[in-house]
């Protein structure tokens, strides 16, 4: 025992700023001068859907009986075009997922369970695959900058067209499927040599600005006789002109996809720091529609970081059509799942928190092409479960829309919630819980 | 419409774009119905896309964006000069344009023979996928960008950063090259090529009129295919 030892002592103390993650960091940097590439989307928390509560009825509104009153959930997308709009039961739609990103197994369960609930389901990066165009009732085919797999036979099996623009994960960049990735069959879909890294362009061959995309779309309903609804999506960014630009350009349809929206694989510092929050979107996208006066005729679908029914109803709430999910639902096929937590230790990390999806070893055989992982994903079970899941959501989003007294979840509005936070009362224009305060209700956006 | 007559005529000037693009969605090529023409096109955007049978279509004039775009199997024969994206993503087929092409000619194409007699402009071949694409004219910058596979032959000159980002398309070029952009250099022409290289002249129809000896071969130095943090500075 020293003199001193009934000094109290400085506990050891991290900062905020350089906190443990943030070291980590830049010794990662420093041992191998390479950014860090990862799956998934924005990992820190940012306002978000939680922010947001519904006040439900009370005496000026009334309730509607859960199981006997009816509570409608069908959207009809591409009704302003198109000869053929699509019509979902649910308004929750599977996200575009490349094949090649995931496995054949995990697009086939995402058919399924997708066509079991009766909603569709998306291509990706890198073309249609048999298992998913079989699976799939309703099927909505990416048209990327890539090109990657694009041609006319599958375009007219296609039940609408999505024209990528950008990603909320990164908006403004393009994509890149690591060699380790590219089997036999990847490439040659890909007509790219096995092997290599696949980069896919930021930007559309032959096509730039929203003049030239007025002609592109013109010229893919002109090929496919004005058939099929024409989707454009976008990551959040500038949501007001760019989805007034989307309108004018002719889209049937626009998505709308939050920074917090996944990636099969992307610069960490890109997802974390490029892009707003889908909270803060969606407001500005729903203002540029109904300044066109185009609200509900040109449908919106948005994504990001939606988990539960509550996100559904709240983003419906705040004017969207219909939601897309993409992470969610590979967490519904077994990504991440606890039963493989060996496997995550061994590869350095845990269920919950794997993210290395770009380097294909995937133990739940979701984000690989190894033959041997991917076949333990079993497309009947793991659609069966995301069907499963679908149906909760559906299910919650009525059970809230019903609590607010509509009988179609179209007819939830932002009067319904209010917002916790000061930040969100902002982003989603809702007044601050408990008072008339919407902040910053004065300018446009 | 007469179903049996060798020659259709479609004039835009009256007739719907839309009509005529489903009109050649229609055809089978089986009918003698082969022979198409189109009048008045007018620098009509989209004009003949998506045509999937063995058909000839003759427009006689200038085209905008994207005509024949996705072709597959169909001769179309443009008898004036074409703007962006002619023969976007081709499958099959030929499309032959007797006039200059504006940017982005046989972009992302997988197939068939694309022949410009004229000028192509800026991104000719961008990430095309297997187009074999003859221009007899020259080719403006970036050409051939991110391209996959399948060939592009120059007659005249290429502008600057040809080849840029190049996988596995084959160029040849007779004349100038401003300049190479990353991860494209010059390659031996050895037989193979010149084989090669006179197979597509001769799909052009240029077969005895051009000498193969005069052209320069250029290919992916395959440095970028796999990243490497030493290569950052040719991003
Ligand atoms: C594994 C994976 C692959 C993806 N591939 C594509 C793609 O090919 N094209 C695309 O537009 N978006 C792609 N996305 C983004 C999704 O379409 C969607 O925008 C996003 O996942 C929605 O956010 P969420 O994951 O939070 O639900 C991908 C997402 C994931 C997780």
């Amino acid at each position: 025992m020293t003199a001193h030892s009934n000094v109290p002592r400085t506990p050891p103390r991290f900062s905020a700023t350089f906190d443990p993650a943030t070291l980590a960091e830049i010794r990662r940097a420093a041992a191998t001068g390479i950014y860090d590439i990862r799956g998934g989307g924005t990992k820190r928390k940012v306002p978000h859907f939680d922010d947001l509560l519904f006040l439900g009825a009370s005496m000026s509104r009334y309730p509607l009986e859960g199981y006997r009153e009816k509570c409608g959930t069908e959207v009809v997308l591409g009704t302003r075009f198109a000869k053929k709009p699509i019509t979902l039961k649910t308004p929750v739609t599977i996200a575009g997922m490349s094949f090649g990103a995931l496995s054949a197994q995990a697009k086939e369960a995402l058919g399924r369970g997708a066509t079991t609930v009766g909603t569709s389901t998306t291509t990706g990066d890198g073309g249609m695959t048999p298992e998913e165009r079989g699976q799939s009732q309703t099927l909505v085919y990416q048209y990327l900058p890539s090109r990657y797999g694009m041609n006319p036979v599958d375009l007219r099996k296609a039940d609408a067209i999505e024209i990528v623009i950008g990603q909320g994960a990164k908006p403004g960049g393009g994509g890149m499927l690591l060699g380790q990735k590219i089997s036999d069959r990847v490439a040659a879909m890909r007509n790219l040599p096995k092997g290599i890294d696949q980069r896919s362009a930021c930007r559309h061959p032959d096509w730039t600005g929203p003049d030239d995309l007025e002609i592109k779309i013109e010229e893919l309903r002109e090929l496919t006789d004005w058939e099929k609804p024409i989707y454009v999506k976008v990551g959040a960014s500038r949501p007001y002109y760019d989805i007034a630009l989307a309108v004018k350009a002719g889209a049937d349809v626009v998505v709308l996809d939050g920074m917090q929206g996944g990636t099969a694989a992307t610069q960490d510092v890109f997802i974390e720091n490029v892009g707003i929050p889908i909270l803060a979107a969606i407001r500005p996208a729903v203002q540029a529609l109904q300044d066109l006066g185009m609200h509900r005729k040109v449908q919106l679908i948005v994504s990001g970081g939606i988990r539960s029914g509550a996100d559904v109803a709240k983003a419906l709430a705040l004017g969207a059509d219909a939601v897309a999910i993409g992470t969610a639902a590979l967490v519904a096929l077994g990504d991440n799942d606890p039963q493989y937590e060996d496997e995550y230790q061994a590869l350095g990390t845990t269920a919950g928190a794997y993210d290395d999806w770009h380097e294909g070893l995937d133990p739940a055989g979701i984000t690989t092409q190894d033959p041997v992982l991917s076949a333990r994903l079993d497309p009947v079970k793991a659609g069966h479960r995301l069907a499963n899941y679908l149906s909760v959501m559906t299910l919650e989003a009525q059970t809230i829309a019903r609590a607010c007294g509509k009988s179609h979840v179209h007819n939830l509005e932002p009067e319904d919630l209010v917002a916790l936070t000061v930040e969100a009362a902002a982003m989603a224009g809702v007044p601050l819980a408990g008072t008339s305060w919407i902040p910053g209700r004065t300018g446009g956006y | 419409m007469n179903a049996i007559s060798p020659d259709i005529t479609f004039d835009l000037a009256d007739t719907a774009l839309r009509e005529l693009n489903a009109a050649l969605h229609a055809a089978t090529g089986e009918s003698n119905a082969r022979r198409w023409r189109v009048l008045n096109p007018n620098g009509r955007h989209a004009v003949a896309v998506g045509i999937n049978a063995p058909l000839t279509v003759e427009i006689e004039g200038h085209v905008g964006y994207y005509c024949a775009g996705m072709n597959a199997e169909a001769s179309v024969i443009i008898h004036g000069n074409a703007g962006v994206g002619l023969a976007e993503n081709m499958m099959s087929g030929f499309v032959h344009v007797r006039g200059d092409a504006s940017q982005a000619a046989g972009a992302t194409g997988h197939g068939g023979l694309l022949v410009i007699d004229g000028n192509a402009s800026a991104r000719c071949g961008i990430s095309m996928k297997g187009i074999d694409i003859v221009v007899k004219g020259s080719v403006g910058h970036m050409s051939a960008f991110m391209g996959q596979s399948g060939s592009l032959v120059v007659l005249g000159d290429a502008g600057e950063a040809l080849g840029d980002s190049l996988y596995e398309a084959k160029l040849f070029v007779r004349g100038s090259v401003k300049s190479l952009g990353a991860d494209c250099i010059e390659k031996e022409m050895r037989d193979e090529h010149k084989v090669l290289l006179a197979e597509k002249l001769k799909a052009a129809g240029l077969e005895g009129t051009v000498d193969v000896a005069a052209f320069k071969r250029y290919g992916s130095a395959r440095q970028l295919y796999n990243f490497h943090v030493d290569n950052a500075s040719a991003y």
